[in-house]
């Protein structure tokens, strides 16, 4: 090219120009192809909110305060405000570890073991739905992971209707799962602000108008945000409606044996339903009752007309999460199997959950004693009728966030407190905070 | 009069209320078909059936020791002894997972000094396994790629990576990859596919031991083919499954995506330590997206959780501890360096074998792609029919395609397999 340029291009009028403009092109070609010029995929990708009830954890972390408090993310802790690890669970891993188990695949619907575990826990050893064989239960990550795959086969197979009716409010994550899964939002009036407690005409006038077949989310005890649950014959009311206006009643069971102490009460409003015929679709958790948070340990159980029903049911849900992730996590579904079908662990595993439940009902009678003892005049009751992780206070945003910045209590914006952060040690401090900003 | 009237007014008011068990009979459900099995783990179900003493499971993916057991690696045991004695609590990981795994995960694939990692330009997330990672990804581009919707896979694939891709909302293509004359790979093919893909487009590149073939590209067919990709602007997804399993060799395996990333390619890629860790049930996994720079990280960071914390929140903590620990301890890294290469020797080894008794049976077909293809698979170039005697008259379970696990053979069984094989094919 140099030689061309000097014999041919050079000696001409202008050939000086036409060679710098060639360099100048060659330079160009040459640097397009360095690194440095490759164009990004992900430019128009938009920095996204940080999560609203994670991120009241980070917030607290940051917090130097030494008398800070955080009520944000419910995970239980004992009264050192420590994250508390069940022994049943670290028997139960001890156990296991002496087996020296290999790590093969679980099946795509998990530990059986786990699984039929799961459904008695539910719905009773001698239920009849488990005895007739016409449910299906799989392993799943945790109730998140449950949910989701609920709500992707709801999208999937119940096409007569896209719509999902929350309780108002509900948990915030229940919104962006349905709506992923490409169903639609549509919420039913639950939570009464006058009174801090259940709406019950209310709620009963908007599911009494909800389209037939559409489902109905309902949380089978220690409702979250509120702590807010149906009394037993408001249950049956809401079952009978529920039943007339024929809609696909989705349970979310995140915290049985958590809210009352006892596993089967927690479970009554989930069993009453299926007595009643109600072919219901169930998410289970087994976070906190079985303090397995990381290890994600969850169910999600469909319960159908018959076994053959079952198995149709079971294949397509086995589609449906293959290329989701292949298949559950195995350590917390080895522990809470284990547990589940050990006697002694299982009685274990009840006392234990009946002692969280116990500690948690000490703090509300503490944190209300406390502030009656501040010179408290408002009405408190709620915090004691509540049930549960969560304490819905009724603080208003504004009253929050002067909460937050000036005594270091760390709580989400909606006034949920997480009881299960009150400690005997703090609850006196709680109590001055809250007293100071709603005085 | 007047009481019958009231008699059947009370009957039919009675009537009305149904005993529970009529209502069993309404079915939300009725419309919904038998699904198909699942065509790989199906192989293992039918495996299970068998009472043939001399059945083989040459189908899943999974390794076997040279009793065909499973084999749960010493530096896994010694991991998890460390990990119960620090007695942790099982307190919620973050949404993108165990920090310790992500930073060691992407130090593996990417190499401790990569500049990428060093300028903070990769986010990397701790994922549910491979198959978590791979569906990670396809609903990240599917939420966020709009310039294309569609995603080219070798032909063949990975069964799953299909419903994965289709399942997030992308359509599903493909370039010519295996040359079934050669059982090797056909480079020219493959150029001249990816010549034609449309700008933007996502490539999807199997790292090392392509999965099903066993066969890779020579790192100077890599070289043209990702020449070729950055002319043709498109989306690089990485699936490596097999680091370490390939070649024996954790970075020699690495090399092609390495390689990429050194060229410039700002990449996606999804790892799995199912295979290379022996941690298949614990469901160890990265995703990470290779950035501009650290700002533009961040912000795919934060769109990568909102995405996840609606699927499972927070992805399960044992596997990543353990993989964590082996990653971060000297002595068992390099315990764990010596037994993945151990592993792909023993599948070396049992290639080897493998051909030497298809000769000893006195097969005269070329063999020699036993030996040439890498990894756990083996495409031995069986036809459908073919497979289906070698499962009926030998009880030999494996995938309809002619694929074999390798790590199914031992020298236990490849005398019996070899003389399958040779029956069949003869």
């Amino acid at each position: 090219l140099a030689n061309v340029i000097a014999d041919f291009i050079m000696p001409c009028e202008a050939g000086w120009l036409f060679s710098v403009i060639y360099c100048l092109y060659l330079l160009l070609d040459v640097s397009i192809s360095l690194p440095d010029c490759f164009s990004s995929w992900w430019s128009e990708v938009q920095m996204g909110p940080p999560d609203p009830i994670l991120g009241v954890s980070e917030a607290y972390k940051r917090d130097t305060n030494p008398k800070k408090i955080n009520l944000g993310v419910g995970a239980y802790r004992d009264d050192q405000g420590k994250p508390y690890v069940l022994s049943c669970v670290r028997k139960a891993e001890a156990q296991i570890a002496a087996k020296k188990l290999d790590k093969e695949y679980l099946a795509i619907g998990g530990l059986g073991d786990f699984t039929k575990a799961c459904a008695k826990l539910a719905l009773g050893d001698d239920n009849e739905v488990i005895k007739s064989g016409r449910n299906i239960t799989v392993q799943t990550i945790s109730g998140t992971g449950s949910l989701r795959i609920g709500a992707n086969f709801l999208s999937r197979f119940h096409t007569e209707a896209r719509d999902v009716y929350l309780p108002k409010p509900s948990w915030g994550n229940h919104t962006p799962i349905f709506r992923d899964a490409g169903m639609q939002l549509k919420a039913y009036t639950y939570y009464d602000p006058k009174t801090c407690g259940f709406d019950f005409q209310g709620a009963l006038n908007d599911i009494s108008k909800i389209p037939e077949k559409s489902v109905i989310m309902l949380h089978a005890c220690a409702h979250n945000p509120t702590g807010v649950d149906p009394r037993p014959e408001q249950w049956k009311e809401i079952a009978d409606l529920v039943k007339k206006r024929n809609l696909l009643v989705f349970f979310d069971m995140a915290y049985q044996g958590f809210a009352s102490g006892d596993i089967d009460r927690d479970a009554w409003a989930v069993r009453y339903f299926i007595e009643q015929g109600h072919n219901i679709v169930l998410s289970q958790s087994f976070a906190k009752n079985m303090g397995l948070y990381g290890e994600r340990v969850g169910g999600f159980t469909v319960v159908c007309k018959d076994a053959e029903e079952a198995k149709r049911v079971e294949s397509q849900l086995k589609i449906l999460i293959r290329p989701i992730y292949s298949n559950p996590p195995m350590n917390g579904a080895r522990i809470a199997a284990t547990i589940l079908n050990t006697p002694d662990l299982y009685k274990e595993w009840l006392g234990e959950v009946h002692g969280m439940a116990n500690r948690i009902i000490t703090m509300r009678e503490l944190l209300v004693a406390n502030l009656k003892k501040e010179g408290s005049t408002r009405n408190w009751k709620h915090v004691i009728d509540q049930i549960g992780m969560f304490c819905f206070t009724g603080l208003k945003p504004e009253q929050v966030e002067r909460l937050t910045k000036e005594f270091s209590v760390y709580m989400t914006k909606d006034g949920r407190i997480s009881m299960a952060g009150v400690t005997s040690g703090n609850v006196g401090y709680l109590a001055q905070g809250i007293h100071a900003v709603t005085k």
